[in-house]
């Protein structure tokens, strides 16, 4: 038997570990197993009261059939009992099953609390120890409670051992980061920053995680860190490599310490005192230096340990990014990194570029390393590897290096692994946008993408290039030209014949000069490619068709004669049967003149916010890893938050309201749908009410929907894998319809389905919404339609919630979203000459009928896609008002049952910063407010 | 100010075999979940290849694994986190072990894994390096090993 036991060695562990590792099959194992665990569950059950020793072990042997993957369902009462044994290797063998066999059953906890607070008070170091470690491990919300209040008197009293202070200020950590609202804020907060000065280094290492992480939620308490953090950064830094004993590692002095005191300054900005800052810098050069003097040791930790440091501190230089010396001096350092031999330092060194390249004061001395880059995407063997320098070419590109990078980037597409391809695309798809000076260049580039990946071109990608097409009438022809030559290819991408597709049939007209692209041709090429392509793409092909009779009558039989074709006129699919027999009908009742207005090219698209740029975000979105601890403390706050006194409840219901009209007929539906636990009656209560407890939160991303109907009213608000709303409204003076669509994209029935538009009190006085009900029963497939007549009394500031509840294959749906109903969509536009706007303008001169807002871009500045929004928003555009020309002015008229109230805007883009000044001047203070609000969302 | 949440999320020690020999989780998750992302971990990290860097994306998280003798240790870390320093986490505590096992090697990491277990909790805390001195690290887990037994007496347990 190859044990080797150290300690307190147990025999019947050993023999049993060495039984399972000679089993020769897993279901050898599990009898192996079976076996020991009805042998412990009798010895626990037996009438023989087991000594410390025999429980310790089969606690133990317990543990390793937990960490083999099999579950465990007792024992924890054996362990709750061995924390309270006198014997330090039984209690510790108790505390560790607790630590990783946590249960939430309370009596349990209670016990383990209990013993927990025995140690803490034994005043004996190691039991303190582990009891901390334990509370740590565990780090839930009840041991927060409990010992939250207790943890911080440990840490800064006088008489404490440095170890178990250790443990308790990253014990006092954990649960910080765990259960924030538990942990008091105190006395004891300046006694924990003067351990910063504490002589033993274990101790003062400790504390710097904890002040850190407290630091960045108090940064104004933990101020006074920073100059104790740079003293004692500069005494390690200058140390010699002797100095600091046991924690200098591998010839490097401290480097946890000094990479946790570098973190913690970058909670901070750069120090205001001069002295403290000449100080820091000296610090950063003085790593920098170092960097440079030869090792002194071969040891890859020594290495590492140093270089650990340097990057932390480049990390720091970035943070503060106030120094250009610093700033290039870390680039050049990172530069000689770039082609270092060590594969992790090649990787860092590009990681760590990427964020220097975003420094305006390093920047340029990034872009120097492109041709390094471009080598490293070339010849690197690791992935990991190649993906940084992605990243690397991505950030540091701009106008001067972009047709390089992105001709580099599509190279490398070719080769690319699949698993970052898509990126890439995406990557691609928003340089050539962002940095086309000439779009030729910009459509080339998508179509090359299409070519070379087009499984990894989502729709995202494609749907962006025809946007940009339509918008700019300077590269129509070329692109018509270009997806004509590129869908001569025998075998294109379903992708290319979309686009194709798509762009011929607006456009190709102006290539049907040319007898090689003659419309029968350019009609042929694109018919020879429908039967390969799947139903979407054949539908899109359908409208090119019908689109290309309007364009070139010559070939409208030709064209009649495919629609009259059993394949379309009898196709099985529904939407192209539909297409088939309507365009038919279409191009054979209507005269010419309807046809060109039916069929007439679309109109610029009205807002241009990259939906490439946010698919890129999503991607690096995060992931699942998240502490189940910090979901548990949201919901509990949840639950406080909602609970409401039962009084407004009543009050709310014996108002009349319009939406109580909505609800007075759904008694019945109402109880059906109401979820399991709650009577019909407090759900009724709940709809009424503020809270609206039985009303889901708001769904994830339905704010950004809700901004992306400020400026227009028609489109799809809110998907789900159930279900698609589409909206269309209308609006005129203070009246409006809107059009709910509710679409069920599964093939089973939705039951129950019952939409409700909800009002807070506020809102009900001010605005006045009618709905009818729509059938409970929406069949797999179907949509079903509603209406909501608007009204608005008076202005208002928030949105009424639409609320969806359904079953589905047993389950019970309840969704909300916001309904963009919003104040703007009541402007009727005003124009007026230059002169009677400054005159209105300077009338409305009371700083309460002024709202201003300065603030960053987030979409790319772009003047016509601004106009289209102001125009959009529902004010007129005012040309030639404004002295600047860059400058946009609007003006209209909100109009309320009530009042009408007038507006202007004045909105200055500043393209150097990205930034915009939006002024709101209109005779109401709340009205400037919220129309500045909405606009200021949309740029 | 952006967000500086940095700390180890776990710890995983695993045979080239892919035999999960230690997890240590400084997160709190449902055991299922635990189980898939082992499984996922460890075929990710073998089927890399030997001149890889150390260093691998994974999730929102980055994985630092290094390979010792038949047993590869492997941390998850935040995005923002010292890649470098976490590999000297790893060394550390292998150092650790080393000092504590004398010529530390699987099989003792399998028949000690508890030891393994308190060395570690001297070491980490809470997904924070608590103590980096070799010297007191060891002194705390020895001090613990104050009852240490002769053979005789090991030898005379129940062996079941």
């Amino acid at each position: 038997m190859p044990a080797v036991s150290k300690g307190d060695g147990m025999r019947g562990l050993a023999v049993f570990i060495s039984d399972i590792r000679n089993c020769k099959s897993k279901e050898a194992e599990i009898k192996r197993i079976n076996k020991e665990l009805a042998n412990i569950r009798s010895k626990f059950k037996g009438d023989k009261a087991l000594d410390g020793y025999s429980k310790k072990k089969y606690v133990c042997k317990l543990l390793f059939i937990f960490l083999l993957g099999h579950d465990i369902d007792f024992g924890h009462m054996e362990a709750v009992n061995l924390l309270s044994s006198n014997r330090y290797t039984e209690k510790q063998i108790g505390y560790l099953f607790i630590s990783v066999l946590v249960n939430s059953n309370s009596e349990l906890i209670r016990l383990i609390n209990n013993a927990i607070k025995n140690d803490l008070a034994s005043r004996n170091p190691t039991f303190m120890g582990l009891a901390l470690h334990c509370i740590a491990n565990v780090g839930s919300r009840e041991m927060a409670e409990a010992f939250a209040g207790e943890i911080p008197k440990i840490l800064v009293a006088g008489d404490t051992m440095d170890s178990v202070k250790q443990s308790a200020a990253l014990c006092l950590l954990r649960l910080y980061r765990t259960s924030p609202d538990l942990v008091p804020m105190g006395d004891w907060t300046s006694r924990v920053v003067h351990l910063l000065n504490d002589q033993h280094l274990g101790v003062v290492t400790a504390a710097t995680s904890l002040i850190t992480t407290l630091a960045q939620k108090n940064p104004e308490e933990f101020k006074t860190s920073v100059s104790l953090a740079v003293s004692r950064l500069s005494r390690i830094v200058t140390s010699a490599s002797t100095d600091l004993q046991d924690y200098t590692y591998y010839f490097v002095p401290a480097p946890w310490l000094s990479v946790k005191l570098l973190r913690l300054l970058q909670c901070y900005p750069p120090p205001e005192d001069p002295a403290v800052r000449g100080r820091l810098t000296e610090c950063l050069e003085t790593i920098l230096n170092k960097a440079q003097e030869p090792p002194k040791s071969k040891k890859v930790q020594h290495s590492n340990a140093k270089n650990a440091v340097l990057f932390e501190a480049i990390s720091l230089i970035i943070h503060h990014d106030s120094e250009p010396n610093l700033l290039v001096r870390a680039c050049n350092q990172l530069g000689q990194f770039l082609q270092h031999r060590e594969t992790n330092l090649r990787y860092l060194a590009l990681e760590s570029m990427c964020t220097l390249a975003s420094s305006e004061f390093s920047h340029e001395a990034v872009k120097t390393h492109i041709e390094t880059v471009i080598n490293a995407l070339k010849t690197e063997r690791d992935v990991s590897v190649r993906q940084r320098a992605v990243d690397l070419l991505y950030a540091m590109c701009d106008r001067s290096n972009a047709q390089q990078i992105v001709a580099e980037m599509l190279n490398y597409l070719e080769t690319a692994d699949y698993s970052i391809r898509e990126e890439i695309v995406l990557k691609v798809a928003i340089l050539a946008e962002k940095y086309a000076v000439d779009y030729t260049w910009y459509v080339d580039t998508i179509l090359n993408l299409i070519r070379i990946a087009g499984d990894y071109v989502s729709e995202e990608v494609w749907y962006r290039v025809i946007q940009i097409v339509i918008n700019r009438d300077d590269v129509q022809g070329y692109a018509a030209k270009t997806v004509f030559e590129a869908l001569q290819a025998p075998a294109c991408h379903e992708n290319l014949v979309k686009v194709g597709g798509y762009i011929l049939g607006e456009f190709g007209n102006l290539i049907a000069g040319d007898p090689r692209s003659s419309p029968l041709i350019q009609f042929n090429l694109l018919h020879s490619k429908f039967h390969l392509c799947s139903v979407p793409t054949r539908a899109l092909l359908l409208s090119t068709y019908i689109k290309f009779v309007n364009l070139f009558p010559e070939i409208k039989t030709t064209i009649q004669d495919v629609l009259r074709s059993d394949s379309q006129l009898k196709n099985a699919d529904v939407e192209l049967q539909q297409r088939a027999v309507e365009y038919l009908r279409l191009s054979t009742i209507a005269s010419t003149d309807i046809l060109a207005t039916v069929l007439e090219e679309m109109p610029p698209f009205p807002e241009r916010e990259s939906s490439i740029l946010a698919k890129l975000k999503k991607k690096k979105g995060p992931g699942t890893v998240t502490d189940l601890e910090e979901i548990k403390k949201e919901r509990s706050s949840d639950m406080n938050g909602s609970a409401e006194p039962a009084s407004v409840n009543a009050s709310a219901v014996s108002t009349p309201s319009p939406s109580a009209d909505l609800l007075g007929l759904g008694a019945a539906p109402l109880t059906n749908s109401a979820p399991a636990p709650s009577s019909s009656g407090s759900l009724l209560v709940d709809v009424f009410s503020d809270s609206a407890s039985a009303v889901a939160p708001l769904a994830p991303g339905s704010d950004d929907n809700f901004a992306r109907f400020v400026c227009k009213n028609n489109g799809v608000l809110f998907e789900n894998q159930l279900l698609q709303i589409g909206l269309k409204s209308e609006f005129r003076q203070n009246l409006g319809r809107m059009f709910i669509f509710y679409g069920n994209k599964t093939s089973t029935q939705f039951l129950n389905f019952t939409p409700t538009v909800i009002c807070s009190d506020d809102l009900q006085s001010s605005l006045n919404l009618q709905t009818k009900p729509v059938d409970p029963t929406v069949d797999g497939g179907a949509q079903v339609q509603q209406v909501v007549n608007i009204e608005c009394v008076s202005d208002f500031m928030e949105a009424p919630i639409l609320n969806i509840q359904f079953r589905y294959g047993g389950t019970f749906q309840n969704l909300s979203v916001k309904l963009p109903i919003t104040l703007n969509k009541f402007f009727q536009p005003t124009e007026m000459s230059s002169q009677d706007f400054f005159q209105r303008w300077k009338q409305l001169s009371n700083p309460k009928q002024e709202v201003q807002n300065i603030f960053k871009a987030k979409h790319p500045m772009d003047a016509e896609i601004t106009k289209a929004k102001i125009i959009g928003f529902g004010s007129a555009l005012l040309e030639e008002v404004d002295p600047n020309p860059a400058n946009f002015v609007g003006a209209g008229i909100i109009h309320t049952k009530t009042t009408q109230i007038g507006c202007l805007l004045r909105l200055e883009p500043n393209l150097q910063a990205q930034m915009y000044r939006l002024t709101l001047r209109t005779s109401k203070e709340a009205v400037s407010q919220r129309l500045c609000e909405l606009l200021s969302e949309q740029f | 100010m952006r967000q500086q949440k940095r700390k180890i999320h776990f710890i995983l020690l695993f045979s080239r075999q892919g035999k999960l020999r230690l997890q240590k989780w400084y997160t709190t998750l449902p055991d299922k979940e635990k189980k898939k992302i082992v499984r996922e971990i460890v075929q990710i990290i073998l089927s890399r290849n030997q001149k890889t860097s150390s260093f691998v994306d994974w999730k929102d998280l980055k994985l630092v694994y290094k390979r010792y003798a038949s047993l590869y240790f492997c941390c998850a870390i935040e995005d923002q986190d010292n890649e470098l320093l976490t590999l000297e986490v790893v060394h550390r505590y292998v150092e650790l072990l080393d000092r504590y096992f004398g010529n530390v090697c699987e099989l003792d990491i399998i028949f000690n894994f508890e030891k393994a277990y308190f060395i570690l909790d001297e070491f980490i805390i809470g997904g924070e390096v608590q103590e980096t001195s070799k010297r007191s690290a060891v002194k705390a887990i020895e001090d613990s090993d104050m009852l240490q037994e002769t053979v005789e007496e090991y030898m005379n347990k129940p062996a079941f």
